[in-house]
């Protein structure tokens, strides 16, 4: 009988000295198989021989903001980061009149200030809807002028960081309700409805956005009658909108899918309608199975706006490509693509942290 | 028929005699397959029913026939005066009345104990949240589980969870309770504290269909006990007399399949 009972009261006692501390990480992680020893010091010599003379060129070597291009020329071993404090404003603004460029700079700070303030669920509520429209006329206003005393600003004369946002936000705002329609009708009871999304998604998802973006500025206008004519932007901005929401609908199909089929029962049973069912029951948790495939459309589609360049717009890649055609500053891409890929960056880097923080936060005490 | 033999064989309690479900010549197939042949069944108002029978019977099918998950393709059901037919406003206002226990519960698990039982009162009978938390709230300590209104689905135990959906449908005040095998996907020490629930439901009167396998519950509360097999009803009686005494010979091979082991 006593040799099945445990002694109690067995001291704690520290684990073995080789199994914690930096060391036993380094073993663990990094030299715990030959393969993994060699791949580890393959991959540190990599970087010994890459960072130096990277390190060099973005700082040691570098031309400050105050360089000219002919000092820039004469020693050509570093970055000549004059370059952007010249094109500074051209790059992010485009031919967006000179001295009324506090217009587009306050337009990028209204959209900023609405996305942040909208990454903050207390803000999720229809109220919120009239916030982003109220921000939306801002930068109509901003953007178009003509009212208040601000003089009129064709919008083919904008460009930049702007183009980009707004071509991306409002393209995504848009097509995303669209998707959910779309995803709804794909799964719907009613064939009309059915085979209408299935096409649309499918003709939408078989041709390259390119080619719609082409269709759009050159072949749309044939169709118009004479004397009607859309802008060239809003044109763009439809094609966008149109394949934005052909991706976002499958992304979607995909969270409802991952849905039980007792929920929707639950919910049937309860007598909700349609509408109420996946409002309050299927869609809040199909949009949160769907975040990560929807954030990767969104990321994609916000680098995607570059593509406008191909029917004239200048877009933060149009209007950096532009900046490199000034003859005096003509060969400094590296600068030119380094700058704007850091902004890219900035925006993807932060939609995935913040996608990241908002499945953690609706999967937190939800699910087993 | 079946109002006669319940009277005969003296329930136990006064039933109103007053009906509330009627199914007549209710067939339903799936492609070929002819899962209920020929459903015949009348409920009145206050009868608690325990629909036992082998696995594949369609015993659950049946049962969600009477709200419309299923569709049955001959004969009719009328709930409460209200036929069911594919007129979706119909099927809505049935459904207001029927409340309905699945086996895997199907709490929604985005939401709150207590939002999971307001949402249904305030969308669907649109009543103010106060009012409907309050009711919830109420429900909730009758199924003993209110001290976790806060919680989400996801941390509570399944009998907690199953108590939870019982709490959930008695919030609309529906007319009828079905209750689709409500213990079968539960942990033996938590099947007790679900059929406690339920016991109470019906000695309050509820009127309730329940698909189970627990006989005790069948023996101790039901007011008649319909046997399927194969698509039909074999046979119904009081619980006394389908226990003591089973007529078909499909009945007695199934008592002694699941009481004999």
């Amino acid at each position: 009988m006593t040799d099945n009972v445990q002694s109690v009261g067995l001291p704690d006692e520290r684990p073995p000295a080789n199994t914690v501390g930096p060391i036993a990480w380094l073993r663990k992680n990094l030299f715990n198989s030959w393969y993994n020893a060699i791949l580890t010091i393959l991959v540190l010599g990599l970087l010994a021989s890459a960072i130096p003379p990277f390190m060099n060129w973005l700082l040691f070597r570098a031309h400050g903001f105050d360089a000219t291009s002919t000092v820039c020329r004469q020693d050509a071993g570093g970055a000549c980061w004059g370059f952007i404090s010249e094109k500074l404003r051209f790059i992010m603004f485009g031919m967006f009149p000179w001295e009324q460029q506090w217009r587009p700079l306050v337009t990028i700070a209204v959209f900023i200030a609405l996305l942040v303030a909208s990454c903050d669920r207390r803000f999720w509520k229809p109220w919120f809807g009239l916030v982003w429209a109220a921000g939306l006329a801002l930068v109509a206003v901003l953007m178009w002028g003509g009212v208040f005393g601000l003089t009129y600003v064709e919008n083919t004369l904008w460009g930049g960081l702007p183009l980009t946002i707004i071509l991306s936000v409002i393209g995504l705002a848009v097509a995303f309700p669209v998707s959910i329609l779309l995803a709804l009708g794909r799964r719907s009871n009613m064939p009309a409805v059915k085979v209408l999304c299935v096409t649309y998604i499918e003709l939408i998802r078989g041709v390259p956005l390119i080619s719609l973006l082409f269709m759009a500025s050159v072949m749309l206008p044939l169709f118009l009658p004479n004397g009607v004519s859309i802008d060239k932007l809003l044109r763009a901005q439809i094609a966008f909108i149109m394949f934005a929401a052909a991706y976002m609908a499958e992304a979607i199909r995909g969270g409802l899918q991952a849905i039980p089929k007792g929920q929707y029962e639950a919910a049937d049973g309860l007598g909700l309608g349609y509408w109420q069912k996946m409002r309050k029951i299927i869609l809040p948790q199909a949009l949160a199975v769907a975040i990560p495939p929807l954030v990767n459309t969104f990321i994609s589609f916000f680098k995607d706006t570059s593509l406008v360049i191909i029917i004239g717009l200048y877009d933060l890649l149009g209007t950096a490509k532009a900046a490199l055609s000034d003859p005096s500053w003509r060969g400094f891409y590296r600068e030119a693509y380094l700058f704007i890929g850091v902004i890219y960056w900035i925006f993807c880097f932060s939609m995935s942290k913040y996608s990241q923080k908002l499945e953690r936060d609706l999967n937190r005490g939800h699910r087993r | 028929m079946s109002q006669a033999m319940s009277q005969a064989a003296k329930p136990k309690h006064a039933l109103s005699g007053e009906e509330i479900i009627r199914c007549t010549g209710v067939n339903k197939w799936y492609g070929e397959f002819h899962v209920l042949k020929n459903i015949n069944l009348s409920v009145q108002k206050g009868e608690r029913i325990v629909v036992c029978g082998p696995s594949g019977s369609g015993k659950s099918t049946m049962i969600r026939c009477l709200n419309r998950l299923e569709e049955h393709q001959k004969g009719t059901i009328v709930i409460d005066g209200i036929e069911l037919t594919n007129n979706l406003k119909n099927i809505e206002l049935v459904r207001r009345e029927v409340g309905m226990v699945f086996q895997h519960f199907n709490l929604f698990p985005h939401l709150t104990v207590l939002e999971n039982c307001t949402l249904a009162p305030i969308w669907v009978r649109k009543m103010p949240k106060a009012e409907a938390e309050e009711r919830a709230m109420s429900y909730l300590k009758r199924v003993r589980i209110a001290e976790q209104a806060k919680k989400y689905p996801g941390q509570l135990s399944g009998g907690q969870q199953q108590r939870v959906a019982i709490a959930r449908s008695l919030c609309m005040s529906p007319k009828v309770m079905l209750f689709d095998e409500p213990t079968s996907a539960l942990d033996p020490e938590m099947v007790k504290e679900v059929l406690d629930v339920m016991i109470g439901l019906a000695e309050d009167g509820m009127t309730m269909l329940c698909v189970t396998h627990e006989m005790g519950f069948a023996k101790s509360v039901a007011d008649r006990v319909i046997f399927m097999d194969r698509g039909e009803i074999v046979e119904q009686d009081t619980p006394d007399a389908f226990f003591s005494n089973p007529k078909s010979d499909r009945t007695r091979l199934f008592l002694s399949q699941i009481l004999n082991h």
